[in-house]
């Protein structure tokens, strides 16, 4: 099993004719087959999208609504540039696709504000967005991870930050763990999915036996989902997990890179989640090196 | 993007929020006019920079009894005297540092009669995802004390998007401030309009502290701090006038010509990393063995041979910098392409410090196969453990 995707998912393109779509598309078609059914351009429709590796072909379509009718998609990756990238978002809350993920960095935050209440009133799933997508191992890839560092496995995978994801990926794939799904959540402060989301999702899942969770500065998503694990924890539903926290020596105030991670009014750094973290069950490593031995060391107890 | 009062004062004034007459000056000799085109007989002086506690601030080149950064001046002469001793005089206050900032510019402010000094601010609020007011009765002082010491007297109101501020938002404000009468009636034309002015501008930020109930019983924004979404800047081509380049770092103000993210920092390990949680994690472990890193620089995902050069030269023409780790984790951004890109700054500006690379992910072989022919004295790392403790080992010898 795994979580969000799998073999059965079929994925348009918000933003295939582009270059980033382009390139992301073929890499996720060489990636297992992963079942890519179309693209979506409101000039373009009726046209055919055609792979510069294999000559595979793909149909665009003018809207999502149509491109969902005639090929059954269940899911959408956006690709497009951060002016139009909330109103595709919204075009695909409109069309009832059930899972958006949306890769765009640099969306304003008013736009994601608007976007939020509106998919809260919806049927659909947004990942992202300024986030590096979703993969479940030999199965589907929605988004730019790179799928050769991957092995299907019993690890869930869950965090803000793309590159510390492909680390964790990496470092599990080395101790022979392997993934069963991987998530990126994404950077922004307002965003589609936070880590309860997943982790619910993970605690819910038979074949997902141990979670890495990776965070950063900013906000306190950290701590809620200590909360949530802690209040689950006392359910009975609990699984082995590991973490990290990016940015302890982040200066305050300062905007490092990704939009929401900022410790701002004294609020979001680094050693109050590794805290909350600790005191729900994770064991947070120190290193970014060492987040899967940091696991195994978990699983041999 | 921070701007500064002044600039803050003049935007909210422009959406009709009730703000003093003022004057921006640049210099001494502008004091007269500005202080004599306002009404008197109470003026304020305030130090234009971007950072708070302005008024308990100290400046550097004045004795330790001198007056801070915002002064009452009770005359045009006496403004003109407060003007000459604060201009190009450097500021130190709780924000800035010990380095302090140079004050380049002053705010000639008609004074106020203030009754009672609230808090109001407007924030993206994370949890909810919503623009939220934050007001307190408690103004004029530090926010984070009085939310450290009395939680309970800050209230925060969130604001539905589909419905903008209502009625009832408006009177919880007031309610949460006190305000009755005059300054209650102020509050129905006050709140809508800052939430418009934040939503409008896209701003990240807006704080009024202290936002005041005067003796006449009318409100009055007497500080404003404005901080701008940098991803929204597209649209808001009028707001780029407001940015002050004084106020930024020079190798910052360099690398966003580049759109690199960069951070400069107090050590001396430069760093060059592809993603903002990686860039942040190698910083963390330079730490973790002792060192300290100069900067926080995030190449980005698909960085080009050209971006990765330029990054590659800003670390590099940062004297504080004994050492330089680059790390990369190739997804989208290739480990060839970094490779060619450090090669070309090395050759066009000399390596005078080690430098250790670890390559992972797309294109690892090339990218560690280019570095290796290059003749270059590279040191190379197996992982991120193994790099962060290598560069250390290399600046402290």
């Amino acid at each position: 099993m795994s979580i969000l995707v799998n073999k059965d998912t079929k994925v348009l393109v918000q933003g295939l004719t582009g270059k980033t779509g382009t390139f992301h598309t073929e890499q996720a078609l060489a990636y297992y087959g992963t079942k890519m059914v179309g693209g979506t351009h409101p000039k373009k429709g009726g046209e055919v999208w055609s792979s510069g590796v294999d000559g595979t072909e793909l149909p665009i379509f003018a809207s999502v609504a149509e491109g969902k009718d005639k090929t059954g998609a269940n899911a959408s990756v956006i690709y497009v540039p951060p002016a139009g990238a909330a109103a595709a978002i919204e075009e695909a809350i409109d069309a009832e696709i059930e899972l958006i993920v949306c890769i765009t960095e640099g969306v304003p935050v008013m736009d994601m504000v608007r976007v939020k209440a509106k998919l809260e009133k919806s049927k659909s799933r947004l990942i992202g967005p300024n986030c590096p997508g979703v993969l479940t191992p030999e199965e589907c890839k929605i988004g730019i991870m790179p799928g050769s560092i991957f092995s299907k496995g019993s690890v869930g995978i869950v965090s803000r930050s793309g590159t510390l994801t492909y680390e964790a990926v990496f470092q599990t794939t080395n101790e022979g763990l392997g993934q069963t799904t991987a998530v990126g959540i994404g950077g922004d402060p307002v965003k589609g999915t936070e880590f309860i989301d997943v982790l619910e999702m993970f605690l819910a899942d038979d074949a997902t036996k141990s979670i890495i969770m990776i965070g950063e500065i900013g906000g306190s998503a950290e701590e809620e989902a200590a909360q949530f694990l802690i209040d689950e924890a006392k359910k009975g539903r609990k699984k082995p997990m590991a973490g990290f926290i990016a940015g302890r020596t982040a200066p305050p105030g300062r905007t490092m890179g990704h939009a929401g991670a900022v410790i701002s009014g004294g609020k979001g750094g680094a050693e109050e989640k590794i805290a909350a973290m600790e005191a729900a069950g994770i064991k947070v490593s120190a290193s970014p090196a060492r987040i899967g031995a940091t696991l195994a060391d978990v699983l041999r107890g | 993007m921070n701007i500064h009062e002044h600039q803050a004062k003049a935007l909210l004034k422009e959406y009709g929020a009730p703000v003093a007459q003022g004057v921006a000056i640049f210099s001494a000799d502008e004091a007269e006019s500005a202080a004599k085109s306002l009404p008197g007989p109470l003026y304020v002086v305030k130090s234009q920079i971007h950072a708070g506690g302005r008024g308990k601030g100290k400046f550097k080149e004045l004795g330790p009894d001198a007056k801070g950064g915002v002064r009452l001046a009770k005359s045009v002469e006496d403004v003109i005297a407060n003007a000459k001793e604060m201009l190009g005089n450097t500021l130190v206050t709780k924000q800035t540092g010990p380095a302090g900032k140079q004050v380049n510019r002053l705010y000639i402010e008609d004074g106020a009669d203030i009754a009672r000094e609230l808090y109001c601010s407007l924030l993206v609020d994370r949890a909810t995802s919503r623009v939220s007011f934050v007001v307190s009765t408690e103004g004029g002082m530090d926010i984070e004390a009085v939310a450290e010491h009395t939680p309970e007297k800050i209230i925060t109101v969130a604001i539905d998007p589909m419905a903008g501020v209502t009625d009832a938002d408006v009177a919880k404000i007031n309610s949460a401030l006190g305000l009755d009468g005059a300054a209650a009636e102020d509050g129905k034309s006050l709140f809508p309009i800052l939430y418009k002015a934040f939503t409008e501008k896209d701003m990240s930020l807006l704080e009024v502290n202290p936002l005041i109930v005067m003796t006449n019983g009318h409100l009055r924004v007497l500080d404003a701090k404005v901080s701008f979404d940098n991803n929204a800047s597209f649209r808001h081509e009028e707001l780029k006038p407001l940015r002050d380049l004084t106020e930024e770092d020079a190798k910052e103000i360099e690398a966003s010509k580049y759109d690199l993210a960069y951070v400069a920092l107090d050590g001396n390990i430069g760093c060059m990393v592809n993603g903002a949680g990686l860039a942040m994690s190698t910083m963390d472990i330079i730490k973790l063995y002792g060192a300290e890193p100069a900067n926080f620089l995030d190449v980005g995902g698909g960085a080009s041979k050209e971006k990765v050069t330029a990054a590659f030269k800003i670390i590099t023409a940062d004297p504080a910098v004994k050492g330089i780790l680059v790390n990369i984790f190739g997804g989208i951004m290739r480990c060839d392409v970094i490779a060619e890109g450090v090669i070309a700054a090395v050759k066009e500006v000399g390596l005078k410090v080690p430098l250790v690379v670890r390559l992972e992910g797309t294109r690892v072989k090339e990218g560690k196969e280019i570095l290796d022919n290059s003749g270059l004295d590279v040191i190379s790392a197996d992982d991120l453990d193994d790099a962060a403790q290598k560069i250390v080992k290399a600046v402290q010898g």
